[in-house]
């Protein structure tokens, strides 16, 4: 670990639901950290905690969540943070962009208004004229063509590529430190998902913004992320640099997860699954959460939480890590 | 969009002669005789009067023939002389209109405000004591008869305690301002009198709470419906996540999608607040269409009772375009689609 203060930091995070967290904990102690023009990608199958903890970081959990751990953005302490210096930072110093590029839109607002917007919240004394030449800019920024007509226009009248541009346009619209991008191709044509991959790997580039790239689907973080943190039932099971996450998966969670990964240079379409399915809040196995699921599950596995292995910079959290390199499938 | 505006308003004339033609369709079953839904008992030996009657309506001639006649008369404002009033009764209207119009437009702003105002506190803070106390209000308004109400309210606020006035547009002292529009707050202003303009808006306080109490209520429940789903979507993350405070997510994001359906409850509840005024207006004496239609309904003033009936057909027809309008234009997937 080096020693100077990292651009996004969590520690030990977690957010329980119900009265006095009795329905559960959908993130139990996640700790991870990105710094300026990295891309930190996090993975993990639906539930495992992905948004509800990146929204708990930023003070946006749902109603009756209950946030706990410690979320530091360039040193500063965000949880636990007045309401207000938290509106401060959201959309001027981090960027969030969510899956469903429709639905997060407002559609009775233009386009360009709903830019502009965030561009005026955080700049009081600017003009609506001034924020809509801004937001023109934004909307050439991520290659969307025809920038004057479309900004009066309606998010209906986009597709669907359209829109998630529109979304990143509106999340860089302040020139963030951080962009936090939730399953931002989920919801997109396989074409259209590699494009919009594209416009973030170059606004990263671009802007030097740290990027934390939330998905499911570990192959979309081969080519685009630098670090791993893969996130089973709410914690951190493995975290390493990209390729060496590929080449030498500590957890068996992780190889099952490659194991998934769409292979297009294979002629058989049969599709590796991770068999069953991921606990249910509130309803976590003894032992290692991943039991149940694991096909090299032993007694201890069944009764005592693993500790976490580091090697370097790579950590994994099982009983077993690094130990049974022989492919899950 | 414009296309389907013309094509509603091409339709409104067409609307309007249904009306006229029903209302023609009345004088003509009323008791046998045409001549009694015109000329009033008492002028019924008059023969003079008879004859008057008779040459102006065609009274003589075939229905067809009577039924052009009588829209010709009525192009020409002419809806023949009320039997209590002894007045032409577009005349009667032309004075009473505008105090029911004043009072319904007051009570339709009483309503709205009150009505969005209490959804959208209920919604935000639903399941709380504000939310119960919005439900409450709206159960209570929309479950009490409006002239109870009004009594009570009559007797509590102006009686009892005398912090508001009792019947009436203005103070029985004072001297109304000349009629010009017919809007006592306007009048009152174009006389230059902003005292009296002052007592206009105390007098219309009580029947306009009134009369828009139910409607708030109304309005209170499908505002808190719709704004409950709306801050549930997605793009109020996106607003919060923008950095957007809690009153612009509310009001700009969360609110302003509601304003369709809210635009049309608002619309329709126009129908009910005509109807509402007659017993408003006959408790709070206000000079207006509805307590004019209760006397004439009261005298079996026939002129009177139809030509209610032709004004109020046309108002109603006339609101509910413009709701129909208003929603088209606040709508981007329709205007544009
Ligand atoms: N308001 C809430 N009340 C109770 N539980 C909730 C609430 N919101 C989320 N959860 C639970 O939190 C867990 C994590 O949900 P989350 O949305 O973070 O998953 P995710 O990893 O983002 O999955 P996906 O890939 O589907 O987006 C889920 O089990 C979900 O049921
Ligand atoms: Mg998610």
């Amino acid at each position: 670990m080096s020693a100077h203060t990292p651009l996004f930091e969590v520690r030990d995070l977690r957010v329980a639901f119900g009265p006095g967290g009795i329905l559960g904990e959908a993130v139990r102690g996640i700790s991870l950290h990105v710094d300026h023009g990295e891309v930190l990608g996090i993975v993990g199958e639906s539930g495992s905690g992905k948004s509800v903890g990146m929204l708990a970081a930023l003070g946006l959990q749902p109603e009756g969540a209950r946030v706990s751990g410690s979320v530091r953005f360039k040193g500063r302490e965000l949880v636990g943070l007045p309401r207000r210096d938290l509106r401060e930072l959201r959309g001027s110093r981090i960027g969030m962009i969510f899956q469903d590029p429709l639905s997060s839109l407002n559609p009775v607002m233009t386009v360009g208004d709903q830019i502009a917007e965030a561009v005026r919240l955080h700049n009081r004394d600017m003009s609506r004229k001034a924020a809509l030449d801004r937001a023109k800019d934004l909307l050439a920024l991520v290659s969307i063509p025809q920038p004057d007509r479309r900004l009066q226009q309606y998010p209906h009248e986009f597709s669907g590529g359209m829109r998630q541009r529109v979304m990143i346009a509106m999340a860089v619209a302040n020139d963030p430190d951080l962009l936090i991008a939730d399953e931002p191709t989920t919801a997109l044509d396989v074409t259209v998902q590699a494009q919009i991959m594209d416009v973030l790997a170059d606004l990263k580039q671009r802007l030097k913004i740290g990027l934390i790239l939330i998905t499911h689907d570990l192959g979309v973080l081969a080519g685009h992320a630098d670090r791993v943190a893969v996130i089973y039932a709410g914690q951190v099971v493995e975290q390493a640099g990209v390729d060496d996450l590929f080449a030498r998966p500590g957890h068996p969670y992780t190889r099952g997860l490659i194991a998934s990964i769409p292979d297009m240079t294979r002629m058989d379409d049969r599709l590796f699954s991770i068999e069953g399915t991921p606990p249910a809040l509130g309803h976590l196995p003894s032992g290692c959460a991943f039991n149940p699921r694991c096909t090299v599950a032993q007694d201890v596995c069944r009764h005592l939480a693993p500790q976490t292995h580091v090697e370097g910079d790579h950590n994994a959290t099982c009983h077993f890590a690094f130990q049974n390199v022989v492919s899950a499938a | 969009m414009t296309r389907y505006i013309l094509r509603r308003l091409i339709a409104m004339p067409f609307l309007v002669l249904g009306i006229v033609t029903l209302a023609f369709l009345l004088t003509t079953v009323t008791k046998g005789d045409p001549l009694t839904a015109i000329v009033s008992d008492r002028q019924l030996n008059n023969p003079e009067v008879v004859a008057a009657a008779k040459a102006k309506w065609g009274l003589d001639r075939s229905l067809p023939e009577r039924y052009v006649i009588y829209v010709g008369n009525l192009l020409t404002g002419d809806m023949g002389t009320s039997f209590i009033t002894r007045r032409p009764v577009a005349q009667d209207v032309l004075y009473r209109l505008p105090a029911t119009m004043e009072l319904v437009i007051a009570a339709m702003a009483v309503g709205a405000t009150i009505g969005i105002s209490l959804g959208v506190l209920a919604a935000y803070f639903r399941n709380t004591a504000i939310d119960h106390a919005a439900r409450f209000f709206a159960l209570f308004g929309s479950s009490i008869p409006v002239f109870w109400l009004g009594l009570a309210l009559l007797y509590v606020f102006s009686v009892q305690w005398g912090i508001l006035p009792g019947p009436g547009r203005l103070d029985a002292r004072a001297t109304p301002p000349p009629m010009v529009t017919g809007f006592m707050t306007v009048d009152t202003l174009m006389a230059g009198n902003v005292r009296l303009f002052l007592d206009a808006v105390w007098h219309l306080i009580l029947p306009a709470f009134v009369l828009g109490w139910a409607v708030a209520g109304t309005i209170s429940r499908l505002v808190r419906a719709n704004m409950l789903e709306v801050l549930s979507r997605e793009f109020i993350l996106t607003a919060r996540a923008k950095g957007a405070g809690e009153f612009r997510v509310v009001i700009r994001h969360a609110l302003r999608n509601t304003l369709v359906p809210t635009l049309t409850v608002i619309g329709y509840s126009f129908a009910y607040l005509l109807t509402g005024a007659v017993l408003t207006e006959t408790i709070f004496s206000w000079p207006g269409m509805g307590s004019y239609a209760v006397d004439a309904a009261r005298g079996l003033d026939f002129p009177a009772i139809i030509g209610v009936t032709i004004v109020g057909g046309v108002i109603f027809l006339i609101t509910n375009l413009l709701t129909d309008i208003a929603y088209v234009v606040a709508n981007p997937r329709v205007r544009l689609g």
